[in-house]
Protein backbone atom coordinates (compact mmCIF):
# COMPACT_ATOMS: atom_id res chain seq x y z
CA UNK A 1 0.00 0.00 0.00
CA UNK A 2 1.45 3.49 -0.55
CA UNK A 3 0.27 5.95 1.94
CA UNK A 4 0.14 9.57 0.37
CA UNK A 5 0.42 12.36 3.10
CA UNK A 6 1.51 15.21 0.39
CA UNK A 7 -2.12 14.70 -0.84
CA UNK A 8 -3.48 15.97 2.74
CA UNK A 9 -1.23 18.24 3.21
CA UNK A 10 -2.10 19.83 0.10
CA UNK A 11 -5.60 19.74 -0.01
CA UNK A 12 -6.11 20.56 3.64
CA UNK A 13 -6.71 24.27 3.12
CA UNK A 14 -10.39 22.89 1.30
CA UNK A 15 -10.88 20.83 4.21
CA UNK A 16 -10.25 23.55 6.70
CA UNK A 17 -12.62 25.60 4.45
CA UNK A 18 -15.18 22.81 4.97
CA UNK A 19 -14.29 22.76 9.07
CA UNK A 20 -16.48 26.43 8.94
CA UNK A 21 -19.55 25.22 7.23
CA UNK A 22 -19.81 22.55 9.71
CA UNK A 23 -18.97 24.50 12.63
CA UNK A 24 -21.83 27.25 11.34
CA UNK A 25 -24.32 24.56 10.67
CA UNK A 26 -23.84 22.57 13.81
CA UNK A 27 -23.79 25.92 15.82
CA UNK A 28 -26.15 27.75 14.01
CA UNK A 29 -28.94 24.95 14.48
CA UNK A 30 -27.76 23.84 17.93
CA UNK A 31 -28.84 27.34 19.10
CA UNK A 32 -32.20 27.37 17.05
CA UNK A 33 -32.77 23.93 17.81
CA UNK A 34 -32.70 25.05 22.20
CA UNK A 35 -34.70 28.08 21.10
CA UNK A 36 -37.61 25.82 19.87
CA UNK A 37 -36.56 22.76 22.88
CA UNK A 38 -37.15 24.68 25.87
CA UNK A 39 -41.07 25.98 25.05
CA UNK A 40 -41.75 22.31 23.61
CA UNK A 41 -40.10 20.47 26.54
CA UNK A 42 -42.86 22.64 28.67
CA UNK A 43 -45.29 21.61 26.78
CA UNK A 44 -44.44 17.95 27.28
CA UNK A 45 -44.18 18.47 31.41
CA UNK A 46 -47.02 20.02 31.84
CA UNK A 47 -50.46 18.41 33.32
CA UNK A 48 -52.67 18.97 29.97
CA UNK A 49 -53.37 16.75 27.66
CA UNK A 50 -54.38 18.92 24.84
CA UNK A 51 -51.10 20.85 25.50
CA UNK A 52 -48.72 17.47 25.13
CA UNK A 53 -50.33 16.31 22.05
CA UNK A 54 -48.50 18.87 19.48
CA UNK A 55 -45.00 18.43 21.25
CA UNK A 56 -45.32 14.83 21.55
CA UNK A 57 -46.46 14.39 17.78
CA UNK A 58 -43.87 16.86 16.79
CA UNK A 59 -40.90 15.00 18.94
CA UNK A 60 -42.10 11.49 17.89
CA UNK A 61 -41.93 12.19 13.45
CA UNK A 62 -38.69 13.65 13.96
CA UNK A 63 -37.29 11.15 16.48
CA UNK A 64 -38.87 8.12 14.16
CA UNK A 65 -37.52 9.15 10.77
CA UNK A 66 -33.59 9.72 9.70
CA UNK A 67 -32.78 12.44 9.20
CA UNK A 68 -31.39 11.74 5.56
CA UNK A 69 -34.95 11.01 4.71
CA UNK A 70 -36.11 14.92 6.43
CA UNK A 71 -33.35 16.47 4.47
CA UNK A 72 -34.16 15.27 1.51
CA UNK A 73 -38.20 15.66 2.26
CA UNK A 74 -37.26 19.91 2.83
CA UNK A 75 -34.35 19.98 0.18
CA UNK A 76 -35.50 18.08 -2.86
CA UNK A 77 -39.36 17.94 -1.70
CA UNK A 78 -40.52 21.57 -1.01
CA UNK A 79 -38.46 22.31 -4.89
CA UNK A 80 -41.79 19.84 -6.25
CA UNK A 81 -44.86 22.54 -5.69
CA UNK A 82 -45.06 25.60 -7.99
CA UNK A 83 -47.00 26.90 -4.27
CA UNK A 84 -43.58 26.60 -2.43
CA UNK A 85 -41.31 28.14 -5.32
CA UNK A 86 -43.82 30.84 -6.01
CA UNK A 87 -43.90 31.93 -2.41
CA UNK A 88 -42.17 34.28 -0.17
CA UNK A 89 -40.47 31.37 1.56
CA UNK A 90 -38.39 30.62 -1.73
CA UNK A 91 -35.85 32.80 -1.21
CA UNK A 92 -34.77 30.55 1.90
CA UNK A 93 -35.51 27.20 0.60
CA UNK A 94 -34.01 27.46 -2.53
CA UNK A 95 -30.70 27.59 -0.80
CA UNK A 96 -29.18 24.15 0.45
CA UNK A 97 -27.74 25.95 3.42
CA UNK A 98 -31.00 26.85 4.91
CA UNK A 99 -32.47 23.66 3.96
CA UNK A 100 -29.65 21.93 6.14
CA UNK A 101 -30.47 24.17 9.17
CA UNK A 102 -33.83 23.50 9.04
CA UNK A 103 -33.74 19.69 8.76
CA UNK A 104 -30.78 19.82 11.78
CA UNK A 105 -32.86 22.08 13.96
CA UNK A 106 -36.00 20.78 13.64
CA UNK A 107 -34.15 17.43 14.25
CA UNK A 108 -31.79 18.77 17.12
CA UNK A 109 -34.73 20.11 18.69
CA UNK A 110 -36.80 17.12 18.57
CA UNK A 111 -34.45 15.43 20.64
CA UNK A 112 -33.13 18.08 22.92
CA UNK A 113 -36.69 18.75 24.20
CA UNK A 114 -37.02 15.12 25.01
CA UNK A 115 -33.91 15.34 27.50
CA UNK A 116 -35.09 18.68 28.98
CA UNK A 117 -38.13 17.33 29.48
CA UNK A 118 -36.49 14.25 31.49
CA UNK A 119 -34.90 16.78 33.11
CA UNK A 120 -38.01 18.80 34.22
CA UNK A 121 -39.52 16.04 35.49
CA UNK A 122 -35.82 14.99 37.20
CA UNK A 123 -35.69 18.38 39.61
CA UNK A 124 -36.69 17.10 43.29
CA UNK A 125 -39.79 17.85 44.29
CA UNK A 126 -38.71 19.39 47.51
CA UNK A 127 -37.50 22.03 45.16
CA UNK A 128 -40.42 22.72 43.55
CA UNK A 129 -42.58 22.43 46.62
CA UNK A 130 -40.43 25.13 48.63
CA UNK A 131 -41.32 27.41 45.56
CA UNK A 132 -44.33 27.16 45.78
CA UNK A 133 -44.37 27.82 49.74
CA UNK A 134 -42.46 31.35 48.68
CA UNK A 135 -45.50 31.97 46.63
CA UNK A 136 -43.91 31.97 43.47
CA UNK A 137 -46.04 32.44 40.58
CA UNK A 138 -46.07 29.80 38.22
CA UNK A 139 -43.85 31.93 35.40
CA UNK A 140 -41.48 33.44 38.20
CA UNK A 141 -40.58 29.56 39.50
CA UNK A 142 -40.35 28.06 35.59
CA UNK A 143 -37.98 31.14 34.93
CA UNK A 144 -36.24 30.91 38.87
CA UNK A 145 -36.55 27.32 39.66
CA UNK A 146 -37.29 24.55 37.01
CA UNK A 147 -35.15 26.06 33.94
CA UNK A 148 -31.42 26.95 36.19
CA UNK A 149 -32.06 23.50 37.48
CA UNK A 150 -33.21 21.41 34.32
CA UNK A 151 -30.02 23.08 32.45
CA UNK A 152 -27.76 21.91 34.95
CA UNK A 153 -29.01 18.59 34.78
CA UNK A 154 -29.38 18.20 31.22
CA UNK A 155 -25.75 19.17 30.38
CA UNK A 156 -24.72 15.98 29.72
CA UNK A 157 -26.34 14.72 28.18
CA UNK A 158 -26.78 18.17 25.82
CA UNK A 159 -23.27 17.59 25.07
CA UNK A 160 -23.63 14.17 23.36
CA UNK A 161 -26.48 15.67 21.63
CA UNK A 162 -24.27 18.17 20.18
CA UNK A 163 -22.05 15.55 19.02
CA UNK A 164 -24.12 13.60 17.66
CA UNK A 165 -25.27 16.58 15.25
CA UNK A 166 -21.49 17.62 14.42
CA UNK A 167 -21.46 14.07 13.19
CA UNK A 168 -25.03 13.96 11.27
CA UNK A 169 -23.95 17.48 10.04
CA UNK A 170 -21.93 14.91 7.75
CA UNK A 171 -25.35 14.64 5.81
CA UNK A 172 -25.39 18.50 4.51
CA UNK A 173 -23.15 17.02 1.95
CA UNK A 174 -25.91 15.14 0.00
CA UNK A 175 -27.38 18.30 -0.94
CA UNK A 176 -24.89 19.73 -2.30
CA UNK A 177 -23.09 22.11 0.44
CA UNK A 178 -19.08 21.40 1.46
CA UNK A 179 -18.79 20.64 4.86
CA UNK A 180 -15.65 18.91 5.76
CA UNK A 181 -17.61 15.91 4.63
CA UNK A 182 -18.56 17.45 0.99
CA UNK A 183 -15.11 19.09 0.73
CA UNK A 184 -13.66 15.12 1.34
CA UNK A 185 -15.82 13.87 -1.48
CA UNK A 186 -14.83 16.59 -4.11
CA UNK A 187 -11.51 16.51 -3.56
CA UNK A 188 -11.48 12.63 -3.88
CA UNK A 189 -13.14 11.90 -7.19
CA UNK A 190 -10.25 14.11 -8.67
CA UNK A 191 -7.40 12.28 -6.57
CA UNK A 192 -8.84 8.89 -5.72
CA UNK A 193 -7.38 8.86 -2.27
CA UNK A 194 -10.22 8.12 -0.33
CA UNK A 195 -8.25 6.31 2.55
CA UNK A 196 -5.92 9.77 2.81
CA UNK A 197 -8.21 11.92 2.90
CA UNK A 198 -10.99 10.45 4.84
CA UNK A 199 -8.43 10.03 6.88
CA UNK A 200 -7.41 13.73 7.30
CA UNK A 201 -11.52 14.42 7.68
CA UNK A 202 -12.09 12.00 10.31
CA UNK A 203 -9.02 13.68 12.18
CA UNK A 204 -10.64 17.15 11.80
CA UNK A 205 -13.73 15.44 12.95
CA UNK A 206 -12.13 14.60 16.21
CA UNK A 207 -10.51 17.51 16.72
CA UNK A 208 -13.90 19.69 17.16
CA UNK A 209 -15.55 16.78 19.01
CA UNK A 210 -12.40 17.35 21.76
CA UNK A 211 -12.96 21.04 21.75
CA UNK A 212 -16.83 20.40 22.54
CA UNK A 213 -16.00 17.94 25.14
CA UNK A 214 -13.15 20.29 26.93
CA UNK A 215 -15.97 23.43 26.61
CA UNK A 216 -18.75 21.10 27.84
CA UNK A 217 -16.82 20.10 30.85
CA UNK A 218 -16.15 23.81 32.03
CA UNK A 219 -19.40 24.56 31.39
CA UNK A 220 -20.61 21.58 33.76
CA UNK A 221 -18.18 22.63 36.03
CA UNK A 222 -18.91 26.05 36.31
CA UNK A 223 -23.04 25.31 36.49
CA UNK A 224 -23.22 22.63 38.80
CA UNK A 225 -20.43 23.57 41.03
CA UNK A 226 -22.79 23.12 44.19
CA UNK A 227 -22.45 19.53 43.31
CA UNK A 228 -18.10 19.22 43.66
CA UNK A 229 -16.90 18.90 47.12
CA UNK A 230 -13.30 20.10 47.57
CA UNK A 231 -11.71 19.10 50.67
CA UNK A 232 -9.06 22.18 51.82
CA UNK A 233 -5.38 21.00 51.57
CA UNK A 234 -5.23 21.44 55.48
CA UNK A 235 -7.60 20.90 58.17
CA UNK A 236 -6.37 23.43 60.79
CA UNK A 237 -6.47 21.84 64.75
CA UNK A 238 -7.02 18.30 64.07
CA UNK A 239 -8.10 16.54 67.16
CA UNK A 240 -4.77 14.83 68.05
CA UNK A 241 -6.84 11.34 68.92
CA UNK A 242 -7.96 11.20 65.17
CA UNK A 243 -4.18 10.91 64.22
CA UNK A 244 -2.06 7.78 64.02
CA UNK B 1 -15.34 2.69 -51.70
CA UNK B 2 -15.48 -0.89 -53.16
CA UNK B 3 -11.36 -1.09 -52.89
CA UNK B 4 -11.43 -0.19 -49.51
CA UNK B 5 -14.12 -2.41 -48.12
CA UNK B 6 -11.80 -5.13 -49.79
CA UNK B 7 -8.66 -4.27 -48.29
CA UNK B 8 -10.57 -3.98 -45.03
CA UNK B 9 -11.98 -7.32 -45.51
CA UNK B 10 -8.84 -9.12 -46.63
CA UNK B 11 -6.92 -7.41 -43.62
CA UNK B 12 -9.12 -8.84 -41.55
CA UNK B 13 -9.01 -12.00 -43.05
CA UNK B 14 -5.25 -11.83 -42.51
CA UNK B 15 -5.99 -10.88 -39.27
CA UNK B 16 -8.06 -13.22 -38.06
CA UNK B 17 -5.80 -16.12 -39.29
CA UNK B 18 -2.98 -14.06 -37.49
CA UNK B 19 -5.14 -14.36 -34.88
CA UNK B 20 -5.68 -17.89 -34.34
CA UNK B 21 -2.57 -19.09 -34.57
CA UNK B 22 -1.52 -17.25 -31.92
CA UNK B 23 -4.53 -17.74 -29.17
CA UNK B 24 -5.70 -21.07 -29.87
CA UNK B 25 -8.31 -20.95 -32.18
CA UNK B 26 -11.85 -19.09 -32.47
CA UNK B 27 -13.03 -19.44 -28.55
CA UNK B 28 -16.01 -17.69 -27.58
CA UNK B 29 -15.25 -13.96 -26.98
CA UNK B 30 -16.62 -13.15 -23.96
CA UNK B 31 -18.03 -9.09 -23.47
CA UNK B 32 -18.87 -7.20 -20.17
CA UNK B 33 -20.69 -4.42 -19.78
CA UNK B 34 -21.90 -2.34 -17.13
CA UNK B 35 -26.10 -2.23 -17.88
CA UNK B 36 -26.57 0.80 -15.67
CA UNK B 37 -26.02 4.00 -18.31
CA UNK B 38 -29.12 4.42 -20.28
CA UNK B 39 -29.36 5.00 -23.26
CA UNK B 40 -25.58 3.36 -24.04
CA UNK B 41 -25.91 -0.04 -21.73
CA UNK B 42 -28.78 -0.99 -19.43
CA UNK B 43 -31.42 -4.10 -18.72
CA UNK B 44 -34.47 -3.93 -19.65
CA UNK B 45 -37.58 -5.53 -18.18
CA UNK B 46 -36.85 -9.35 -19.24
CA UNK B 47 -33.55 -9.01 -17.62
CA UNK B 48 -31.49 -8.77 -20.95
CA UNK B 49 -28.64 -6.27 -21.93
CA UNK B 50 -29.82 -3.40 -24.15
CA UNK B 51 -28.26 -0.30 -25.64
CA UNK B 52 -26.20 1.77 -27.59
CA UNK B 53 -22.87 -0.28 -26.55
CA UNK B 54 -24.85 -3.91 -26.32
CA UNK B 55 -25.97 -3.59 -29.95
CA UNK B 56 -21.92 -2.53 -31.39
CA UNK B 57 -20.43 -5.44 -29.39
CA UNK B 58 -23.09 -7.36 -31.27
CA UNK B 59 -22.22 -5.99 -34.38
CA UNK B 60 -18.93 -6.56 -34.00
CA UNK B 61 -18.64 -10.25 -32.85
CA UNK B 62 -21.06 -10.88 -36.36
CA UNK B 63 -18.29 -8.61 -38.33
CA UNK B 64 -15.35 -11.06 -36.53
CA UNK B 65 -17.84 -14.29 -36.71
CA UNK B 66 -17.11 -14.78 -33.66
CA UNK B 67 -18.91 -16.54 -30.93
CA UNK B 68 -19.93 -13.74 -28.36
CA UNK B 69 -20.94 -13.95 -24.99
CA UNK B 70 -22.06 -10.38 -23.10
CA UNK B 71 -22.41 -10.23 -19.65
CA UNK B 72 -23.20 -7.72 -17.18
CA UNK B 73 -20.80 -6.41 -14.35
CA UNK B 74 -20.88 -3.51 -12.06
CA UNK B 75 -18.61 -0.62 -12.43
CA UNK B 76 -16.49 -0.91 -9.65
CA UNK B 77 -15.17 -4.13 -10.38
CA UNK B 78 -15.08 -4.24 -14.30
CA UNK B 79 -11.56 -3.64 -15.01
CA UNK B 80 -10.82 -6.34 -12.15
CA UNK B 81 -12.69 -8.73 -13.55
CA UNK B 82 -10.88 -8.11 -17.02
CA UNK B 83 -7.64 -8.69 -15.65
CA UNK B 84 -9.02 -11.98 -13.71
CA UNK B 85 -9.71 -13.03 -17.20
CA UNK B 86 -13.87 -13.47 -16.34
CA UNK B 87 -14.28 -11.90 -19.65
CA UNK B 88 -12.01 -10.52 -22.50
CA UNK B 89 -13.32 -7.29 -23.75
CA UNK B 90 -15.42 -4.43 -22.03
CA UNK B 91 -18.08 -2.97 -23.68
CA UNK B 92 -19.22 -0.11 -21.54
CA UNK B 93 -18.95 3.24 -22.23
CA UNK B 94 -15.58 3.10 -20.93
CA UNK B 95 -13.00 6.80 -21.47
CA UNK B 96 -9.78 6.48 -22.31
CA UNK B 97 -7.07 7.71 -19.41
CA UNK B 98 -3.89 7.96 -18.30
CA UNK B 99 -4.77 5.56 -15.06
CA UNK B 100 -6.60 2.85 -17.07
CA UNK B 101 -3.77 2.68 -19.86
CA UNK B 102 -1.54 1.64 -16.90
CA UNK B 103 -3.69 -1.87 -16.77
CA UNK B 104 -5.30 -2.41 -19.47
CA UNK B 105 -5.38 -1.78 -23.52
CA UNK B 106 -7.67 0.18 -25.41
CA UNK B 107 -9.10 -0.34 -29.11
CA UNK B 108 -9.39 2.61 -31.34
CA UNK B 109 -12.14 4.39 -30.23
CA UNK B 110 -15.77 4.16 -31.34
CA UNK B 111 -17.52 6.99 -30.02
CA UNK B 112 -16.33 10.22 -28.93
CA UNK B 113 -17.80 12.10 -25.43
CA UNK B 114 -18.70 15.76 -25.31
CA UNK B 115 -20.06 17.67 -22.24
CA UNK B 116 -22.84 19.93 -22.75
CA UNK B 117 -24.76 22.57 -21.21
CA UNK B 118 -28.75 22.06 -20.30
CA UNK B 119 -30.77 24.97 -19.38
CA UNK B 120 -34.61 25.91 -19.35
CA UNK B 121 -36.09 26.55 -22.59
CA UNK B 122 -36.66 29.98 -24.05
CA UNK B 123 -34.30 31.16 -21.64
CA UNK B 124 -31.24 33.20 -23.25
CA UNK B 125 -28.28 31.40 -21.58
CA UNK B 126 -25.01 32.51 -22.88
CA UNK B 127 -22.55 29.89 -21.97
CA UNK B 128 -19.08 31.70 -22.66
CA UNK B 129 -17.09 32.57 -19.85
CA UNK B 130 -18.07 36.33 -19.55
CA UNK B 131 -22.10 35.14 -20.10
CA UNK B 132 -21.73 32.40 -17.53
CA UNK B 133 -20.81 34.84 -14.95
CA UNK B 134 -22.74 34.63 -11.26
CA UNK B 135 -24.83 31.89 -12.72
CA UNK B 136 -25.11 28.59 -10.72
CA UNK B 137 -23.70 25.79 -12.70
CA UNK B 138 -24.36 22.24 -11.03
CA UNK B 139 -22.90 18.90 -12.33
CA UNK B 140 -22.83 14.78 -10.98
CA UNK B 141 -19.31 14.66 -8.46
CA UNK B 142 -16.63 12.20 -10.30
CA UNK B 143 -17.02 13.03 -13.54
CA UNK B 144 -15.43 14.61 -15.92
CA UNK B 145 -18.27 17.13 -16.21
CA UNK B 146 -17.92 18.06 -12.32
CA UNK B 147 -14.24 18.15 -12.86
CA UNK B 148 -14.26 20.75 -16.01
CA UNK B 149 -16.24 23.08 -13.73
CA UNK B 150 -14.01 22.85 -11.17
CA UNK B 151 -10.97 23.13 -13.41
CA UNK B 152 -12.31 25.98 -15.76
CA UNK B 153 -15.16 27.57 -14.52
CA UNK B 154 -15.27 27.26 -10.19
CA UNK B 155 -13.91 31.66 -10.35
CA UNK B 156 -16.67 32.50 -12.77
CA UNK B 157 -19.84 30.69 -11.83
CA UNK B 158 -20.93 28.63 -7.99
CA UNK B 159 -20.33 24.83 -9.31
CA UNK B 160 -22.19 22.62 -7.50
CA UNK B 161 -21.94 18.96 -7.11
CA UNK B 162 -24.28 16.08 -6.63
CA UNK B 163 -23.90 12.53 -5.95
CA UNK B 164 -26.48 11.30 -8.58
CA UNK B 165 -27.37 13.05 -12.25
CA UNK B 166 -31.23 12.02 -10.93
CA UNK B 167 -30.31 15.06 -8.40
CA UNK B 168 -28.80 17.23 -10.19
CA UNK B 169 -31.87 17.06 -12.68
CA UNK B 170 -34.17 17.45 -9.80
CA UNK B 171 -32.33 20.67 -9.05
CA UNK B 172 -32.44 22.19 -12.47
CA UNK B 173 -36.09 21.62 -12.70
CA UNK B 174 -37.00 23.10 -9.65
CA UNK B 175 -35.17 26.10 -10.45
CA UNK B 176 -31.83 25.60 -7.63
CA UNK B 177 -29.50 25.73 -11.04
CA UNK B 178 -29.48 27.92 -14.19
CA UNK B 179 -27.85 25.40 -15.80
CA UNK B 180 -26.19 21.66 -15.67
CA UNK B 181 -23.38 20.35 -17.37
CA UNK B 182 -23.06 16.74 -18.17
CA UNK B 183 -22.17 14.10 -20.95
CA UNK B 184 -24.08 15.12 -23.55
CA UNK B 185 -25.13 11.88 -24.91
CA UNK B 186 -26.84 10.56 -22.12
CA UNK B 187 -28.44 14.32 -21.68
CA UNK B 188 -29.82 13.60 -24.61
CA UNK B 189 -31.94 10.46 -23.44
CA UNK B 190 -32.85 12.41 -20.22
CA UNK B 191 -34.08 15.69 -22.46
CA UNK B 192 -36.67 13.42 -24.38
CA UNK B 193 -38.45 12.34 -21.04
CA UNK B 194 -41.27 13.65 -19.47
CA UNK B 195 -39.18 15.29 -17.02
CA UNK B 196 -37.16 16.84 -18.98
CA UNK B 197 -39.58 18.57 -21.25
CA UNK B 198 -38.85 22.19 -21.37
CA UNK B 199 -35.44 22.29 -21.10
CA UNK B 200 -32.89 22.21 -24.08
CA UNK B 201 -28.96 22.25 -24.26
CA UNK B 202 -27.67 25.49 -24.56
CA UNK B 203 -24.75 26.86 -26.40
CA UNK B 204 -21.67 25.08 -27.96
CA UNK B 205 -20.71 21.40 -27.08
CA UNK B 206 -17.47 21.73 -25.23
CA UNK B 207 -14.94 19.28 -26.32
CA UNK B 208 -12.84 17.65 -23.75
CA UNK B 209 -10.87 14.78 -26.06
CA UNK B 210 -13.17 11.98 -24.09
CA UNK B 211 -12.66 9.13 -25.84
CA UNK B 212 -14.54 5.75 -25.26
CA UNK B 213 -13.19 2.74 -26.58
CA UNK B 214 -13.06 -1.03 -25.79
CA UNK B 215 -10.77 -2.37 -23.37
CA UNK B 216 -8.73 -5.46 -23.26
CA UNK B 217 -6.07 -7.00 -21.55
CA UNK B 218 -2.89 -6.01 -22.19
CA UNK B 219 -0.96 -7.50 -25.35
CA UNK B 220 -4.26 -9.45 -26.08
CA UNK B 221 -4.23 -9.80 -29.84
CA UNK B 222 -8.20 -9.28 -29.83
CA UNK B 223 -7.58 -5.50 -29.85
CA UNK B 224 -6.46 -6.00 -33.44
CA UNK B 225 -9.42 -8.12 -34.36
CA UNK B 226 -11.88 -4.97 -32.22
CA UNK B 227 -10.10 -2.57 -34.50
CA UNK B 228 -10.63 -4.45 -37.69
CA UNK B 229 -14.12 -4.84 -37.33
CA UNK B 230 -14.77 -1.58 -35.90
CA UNK B 231 -13.45 -0.28 -39.13
CA UNK B 232 -15.54 -2.58 -40.98
CA UNK B 233 -18.65 -1.88 -39.31
CA UNK B 234 -18.04 2.28 -40.06
CA UNK B 235 -17.31 1.70 -43.57
CA UNK B 236 -20.19 -0.69 -44.30
CA UNK B 237 -22.66 1.60 -42.65
CA UNK B 238 -23.95 -1.00 -39.64
CA UNK B 239 -22.48 1.36 -36.95
CA UNK B 240 -24.33 4.22 -38.78
CA UNK B 241 -27.26 2.17 -38.38
CA UNK B 242 -27.46 1.39 -34.83
CA UNK B 243 -26.16 5.23 -34.16
CA UNK B 244 -29.77 6.27 -35.82
CA UNK B 245 -31.40 3.88 -33.82
CA UNK B 246 -29.97 6.19 -30.56
CA UNK B 247 -29.05 9.70 -31.81
CA UNK B 248 -30.37 11.40 -34.83
CA UNK B 249 -26.37 12.56 -35.13
CA UNK B 250 -23.47 11.11 -35.47
CA UNK B 251 -21.36 10.33 -32.51
CA UNK B 252 -18.49 8.79 -33.73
Amino acid sequence: MNWNWSVIWEYLPRLIDGVWVTLELVFLSGLLGLMLAVPLALMRASGNVWLRILPFSYIFFFRGTPLLVQIFLIYYGSSQFDLIRESALWPILREPYWCAIIAFTLNTAAYSAELIRGAIQAIPKGELEAADAFGMSRVLKIRRIVLPRAFGIVLPAYGNELILMLKSSSLASTITLLDITGAARTIIARTYTPLEIFFAAGMLYLLITAIMIGAFRLIERRLNRYQHYKAPEQVAEVDPRLVD
Amino acid sequence: MKISKLLTTASLVALTAFGSTLANAADKIRIATEGAYAPFNMTNEQGELIGFDVEIAKALCAQMQADCEIVAQDWDGIIPGLLGRKYDAIVASMSITEERLRVVDFTNPYYSNVLAFVGPEGKELDTSEAGLKGLTVGAQRATVAGQYLEDNLADVVSVKLYDTQDNAYLDLAAGRLDALLSDKFPAYDWLRTDEGAGFEFKGEDIDINDRIAIAVRKGDPVKEKFNAALEAIVENGTYAEINARYFPFSIY
